[in-house]
């Protein structure tokens, strides 16, 4: 087989090459950092995803070294291929900041602003979108649009209401799954991920549909109301998993001993690297279902590695040292709280925690 | 009198039904070409500088060219007869009164780019057009026309009519072609464009009704006989439904020679403006092309007059001009709310969004709610430029042509009529009461004066 040709692409000044039929955007991400532009609904994993958020618009002011005339729109890099000597900007270009900014505005104006009671703040790719590239305040003045609530089965939880249209979990149930029971009703602003008839979602792979969702709109009703992401520990762990398709490797997320929750380890964009079975992520949630590999890693930039970098040194106690004993605490909170009680489980808690839960 | 083509045996009774139809010269186009190499027909196209009439005006022969020829791939003709557009009823009057003129233009275009498997989109609403289509089809089949080895050319062609559900988007051709396909009515992603992958990922091409119709005179006359009607680059004749504020309303055919100022206040097309009433403005190519107010109309930026054609009616761009689109013409007369008239289009945009990429799900609802504040009052200054800002950024940032057509008539009302805007603000009582009127909408335009 001959050699593929490869291009030569420059985004924002800086040159790669890379294979004929790369995409920008993914020639963006072999450059890496800031030049790559975001990504709601594309998805390298999931085949046909894209094209729809526009937060990736990039300016291509360049066509190729055949055809040098700009391309008269903004494009969505994560679908157009690039061309030899194609020049594109992307932070570099006023019209593509302005362009994106508006972009996140339009994904916000009807987004709920309930990240403190949101499973996903933290790891909420809408979240980092809005922080990087959109506008403080906002300049819409109605009433959000709601969806009336759906129950679709024992594991994962719709929140219609945060759902930006990405289609990646319809991509994902078409892809992994050999019927998919869920689907776009309604269209325009009124377009929902829905089952028509309130069925379960019921496979063994649909539970990546979770990891998938860029926002909180699908989440793991075993790990809801728990915890928050960046108080738990995310470890790398696999184990011999039954179901042939699936590999078992995962990532855990602990709180001490406890095993929070399981998910699909992602990679540094955001991307799952192997879809994980139901089993393994609803159902494997003690320790010694696991062989531990180590602390994952995570960005640095992500608020999930708040108080975990790798290498850091706690800082000693002294206090012993300069008074010359063990300090006596005037109170310790646990002979008086009913609410803290180590001894208790959180992730065994059905739901979230009450304070009838602590009851003696 | 003016040339007529498409709509020349109108006065016929019967010209619906294939035997009168045949008797006045119906098919004849057919026969000689299937005496024509296939090459030839897409030449004689192409010399004719047909260009579609759905809205875009892209060169037909040019489009045919692209079409990919791979090799034991099946090609298709579709047909975009999903007219959708407020404002736009050329379509139907056609479909609906001359079937067989339509059959025809689809045989032989079916013919010239090889679709044994030819598919009418029809618009969902239209479902009494689709009894008239499948009784053109089957009269046209029983006489030999249609089915297998036509005319002993050794060439099949079936035509099927396929109903749509109601859904402006699936005027788009690539959300036509889903929609066709079975699926859900979203636009697709370009490239591939439908010339490369189209209906089930084979090569086809979607034309409008009105552009494969006017096939039929260009190979009756010969693409170059075409292209001496009309000038420049606005060749043969194109219907207009005429709608709005007019005595007259109804399709006319025009060669895109007369005036702007003709075509509204001659007896032959528009017949004038009811009661004397003054003009007020005019969207001259359906609901999505930009507004213009009288002044703009009937002459230039420049002084010059406005003539119903292509060029003339995007003379000065979107800052000066507009779009002759799919000639829907709509008059609007000086007792029109331009404000309330740019809410109820919001609204449709709004309503037939399909809700794939963001800014045009989002954005054509937002515009909707602030133009309904201001239209009932309860607006503020800030909103229109907030308006203008919105409009800006779906325009061109969207995967269809949709978001532009939603954001063209927000720009062109709020670039021409701000003033109106401004008075609903300001008198939000009396805005409720009365209508703004003409105001100095028609007065002459200063020319600069230029070398």
């Amino acid at each position: 087989m001959s050699e593929q040709p490869k291009f030569k692409v420059t985004v924002d000044n800086i040159s790669i090459e890379v294979p004929a039929g790369t995409t920008i955007l993914n020639a963006a991400r072999m450059i890496g950092g800031d030049v790559t532009p975001p990504a709601m609904c594309y998805y390298s994993k999931l085949k046909d995803s894209g094209g729809k958020c526009r937060t990736c618009l990039v300016e291509v002011s360049k066509g190729s070294d055949k055809d040098p005339r700009p391309m008269p729109k903004l494009v969505a890099s994560c679908r157009t291929t690039v061309m030899d000597g194609m020049e594109v900007k992307n932070i570099t270009s006023e019209k593509v900041v302005d362009a994106r900014k508006g972009i996140v505005e339009f994904l916000l104006i009807n987004h709920p602003l309930d990240c403190p009671v949101c499973d996903q703040a933290g790891e909420c790719d809408l979240q980092n979108l809005s922080y990087e590239h959109g506008s403080e305040g906002t300049r819409y003045e109605f009433k959000r649009r709601t969806f009336e609530k759906e129950d679709i089965g024992p594991y994962i939880s719709l929140h219609m209401n945060r759902c930006i249209m990405c289609f990646r979990c319809v991509f994902t149930a078409d892809q992994l799954t050999d019927k998919r029971e869920h689907g776009i009703l309604e269209r325009g602003d009124h377009a929902q991920i829905s089952t028509m008839l309130n069925k379960a979602l019921d496979h063994d792979f649909i539970g990546n549909v979770i990891d998938v969702c860029p926002v909180g709109a699908l989440t793991d009703k075993t790990f809801r109301f728990k915890n928050r992401v960046w108080f738990t520990k995310p470890l790398d762990a696999h184990r011999d998993c039954s179901n042939p398709k699936c590999g078992g490797k995962v990532r855990l997320w602990m709180r001490g001993e406890e095993v929070f929750r399981v998910t699909a380890r992602k990679d540094q964009w955001g991307e799952v690297e192997e879809f994980i079975c139901n089993e393994c992520r609803f159902h494997k949630k003690e320790t010694r279902d696991w062989v531990i590999e180590g602390p994952s890693v995570i960005a640095r930039s992500s608020v999930i590695s708040q108080g975990h970098y790798v290498g850091t040194k706690k800082s000693q106690v002294l206090i012993d040292k300069v008074i010359g004993k063990q300090p006596k605490y005037l109170l310790d909170i646990h002979d008086i709280s009913d609410v803290n009680r180590p001894e208790i489980d959180l992730s065994k808690i059905e739901g979230p925690a009450h304070s009838s839960d602590f009851k003696r | 009198m003016a040339v007529k083509l498409l709509l020349e045996n109108d006065h016929i009774e019967g010209i619906r039904y294939y035997d009168t139809y045949r008797k006045h010269g119906g098919y004849r186009a057919a026969e000689k070409a299937f005496k024509m190499a296939t090459a030839d027909i897409v030449e004689e196209v192409k010399k004719s500088g047909l260009r579609g009439r759905g809205g875009a005006g892209f060169p037909t022969g040019m489009k045919w060219s692209f079409l990919a020829k791979p090799e034991g791939v099946p090609r298709h003709l579709v047909c975009n007869a999903d007219e959708s557009e407020p404002g736009t009823f050329k379509d139907r009057y056609l479909m609906e009164f001359h079937p067989h003129l339509f059959v025809e233009g689809l045989l032989i275009s079916s013919f010239a780019l090889g679709s044994n498997h030819t598919y009418i989109y029809i618009r969902g609403e239209y479902a009494w057009i689709v009894d008239i289509l499948e009784q053109a089809i089957a009269e046209a089949k029983n006489n030999g026309w249609l089915g297998k080895n036509i005319l002993g050319s050794g060439f099949d062609c079936e035509i099927y009519v396929h109903r749509g559900a109601g859904a402006y988007i699936c005027g788009e051709e690539t959300a036509l072609i889903e929609s066709l396909e079975g699926k859900r009515g979203n636009p697709r992603m370009k490239p591939p464009f439908p010339a490369i992958q189209g209906v089930w990922m084979r090569p086809t091409v979607v034309n409008n009704v009105e552009t494969i119709a006017s096939v039929v005179p260009i190979i009756n006359m010969g693409g170059e006989e075409y292209a001496k009607i009309g000038v420049g680059k606005s060749t043969g004749t194109k219907l207009l439904s005429a709608c709005g504020n007019i005595n007259k309303p109804g399709v006319y055919e025009i060669d895109m020679t007369i005036s702007v100022e003709e075509f509204i206040y001659s007896d032959e097309y528009c017949g004038g403006i009811p009661k004397g009433k003054r003009l007020k403005a005019c969207i001259p190519g359906g609901s999505s092309v930009p507004i213009i107010p009288a002044n703009l109309l009937l002459k230039t930026a420049k002084g010059q007059t406005r003539y119903m054609n292509y060029e003339s009616l995007a003379d000065g761009g979107f800052v000066y001009g507009s779009m002759m689109g799919s000639g829907g013409f709509i008059v609007l007369d000086e007792d029109q709310c331009v404000v309330r008239h740019t809410m109820s289009l919001a609204r449709f945009y709004n309503h037939e969004s399909c809700g794939q990429c963001s800014p045009c799900r989002e954005g054509t609802g937002w515009m909707y709610k602030i133009l309904k504040n201001l239209e009932y009052g309860k607006g503020k200054i800030s909103d229109i430029d907030l308006l203008w800002d919105i409009q800006r950024k779906i325009e061109g940032n969207t995967i269809c042509p949709l978001g532009d057509a939603a954001a063209w008539p927000v720009a062109a009302a709020i670039r021409h009529f701000r003033d109106e805007f401004e008075w609903h603000v300001l008198n939000p009582d009396e805005s409720q009461k009365r209508n703004y009127g003409l105001a100095h909408y028609a007065d002459p335009i200063h020319v600069p004066a230029s070398a």
